[in-house]
């Protein structure tokens, strides 16, 4: 992915751009969005999952899950749930619409990057694509899904 | 009591159910392995095929009751698992312990003619599935309206039929579950074995079939 998309911007957009035609365009965006959308969930991914994480939040995101989602089990519960029903590839993400000042839980597809698809801002993202989970949970998405808030790194996530 | 019978009779609907395989689930080895074949043929499409009866039951019940909203919000869980059904159950006849090879008669004749020869038709239909973005099928598909054989890919479990109008000839599963444990990321290794297991003779009738 990240391989991919350097090949991309250096190369034919700057070349293929200037032509006008549509379809280099947009098949060209679409390759941006894909590899670029990768990068960036993976490059979060990372960052929120921790071999001393898990537990449950504390101080402000706390509060605002309760506000938001009456509590952390409901809060879970939901996530989920909206992340193992993801229909093929994509991510489930726990967002911060500013607009609102209300967290959301929202699912994206494929790579599309959650702030330049809906403007949320990612807090938390769970990948559901089968390569995530696959060779240690097999077809079993939500056992994944549910473990993975083992180590999930709270601080992070606030 | 002759009358609840024919009255249950009447109520039932006709439920999908999942197809046995033309063969063990070991025998495509060594290019697709026993594992993948039993988690996604007994796991897999079964899910498929459970999820389409219960979305069937769900819509029968508000189309009975002319709950529209609910009908429509049905429609995506509809063409998921059923595209997923459609899907899955071309896929276990399109492979073959016996295939690999290239077709003979009217299919490779047609491929000649839309293609220039087989070999560009494979590395076209290669090409196309294995840049399928996320989850999806890579497809030969017959075009009716202009009589030609077309290579067309389709996101997530969408089947070909119902969303171009072509008719499927053989198709590949690029869901990572179709090759992950095997080939893990390598998914170009996965779609140049896969023809080591195309079964040209289902392809052939299908594609006799479509062209009639």
């Amino acid at each position: 992915m990240v391989a991919n998309l350097p090949a991309c911007v250096g190369q034919k957009c700057v070349g293929r751009l200037s032509i006008g035609s549509d379809s280099p365009r947009l098949s060209i965006s679409e390759a941006i969005v894909f590899n670029g959308g990768g990068h960036i969930n993976h490059s979060i991914f990372w960052t929120i999952l921790s071999p001393t994480g898990g537990g449950e939040p504390t101080n402000d995101l706390a509060s605002q899950i309760r506000l938001d989602f009456g509590s952390f089990e409901d809060f879970k519960k939901n996530m989920i749930e909206r992340s193992s029903a993801v229909k093929g590839s994509g991510w489930g993400w726990l967002g911060w619409n500013r607009k609102t000042s209300k967290l959301e839980i929202v699912t994206t597809q494929n790579q599309d990057p959650l702030e330049a698809t809906t403007g949320l801002i990612p807090l938390l993202g769970i990948d559901v694509w089968e390569h995530a989970y696959y060779i240690q949970y097999k077809n079993l998405r939500a056992e994944y899904v549910e473990r993975i808030f083992d180590i999930i790194d709270w601080i992070n996530v606030a | 009591m002759m009358r609840t019978r024919v009255l249950s009779v009447l109520g039932r609907r006709t439920k999908a159910t999942l197809p046995e395989l033309p063969y063990e689930y070991h025998a495509l080895e060594p290019y697709i392995s026993a594992d993948i074949m039993e988690l996604h043929h007994s796991k897999h499409h079964a899910t498929y095929v459970n999820n389409l009866n219960v979305a069937n039951e769900a819509l029968q019940e508000a189309s009975s009751k002319g709950d529209v909203t609910k009908c429509v919000q049905l429609a995506n869980a509809i063409k998921f698992n059923g595209g997923g059904h459609v899907n899955h159950t071309i896929f276990w006849q399109n492979m073959s312990p016996n295939g690999g090879g290239e077709p003979e008669g009217p299919l490779a004749e047609a491929i000649q003619r839309d293609f220039g020869s087989f070999a560009a038709f494979q590395a076209k239909m290669s090409q196309a599935t294995v840049a399928v973005q996320g989850s999806g099928w890579g497809w030969l598909g017959y075009n009716k309206e202009a009589g030609r054989l077309q290579v067309a890919t389709c996101a997530n479990q969408d089947p070909l039929e119902a969303t171009t109008g072509l008719i499927p000839i053989i198709g590949i599963d690029v869901w990572e579950h179709a090759y992950y444990l095997q080939y893990k990321n390598v998914r170009p290794d996965y779609v140049n074995q896969f023809w080591n297991v195309a079964n040209w003779e289902d392809a052939g009738s299908r594609f006799s079939a479509a062209s009639a």
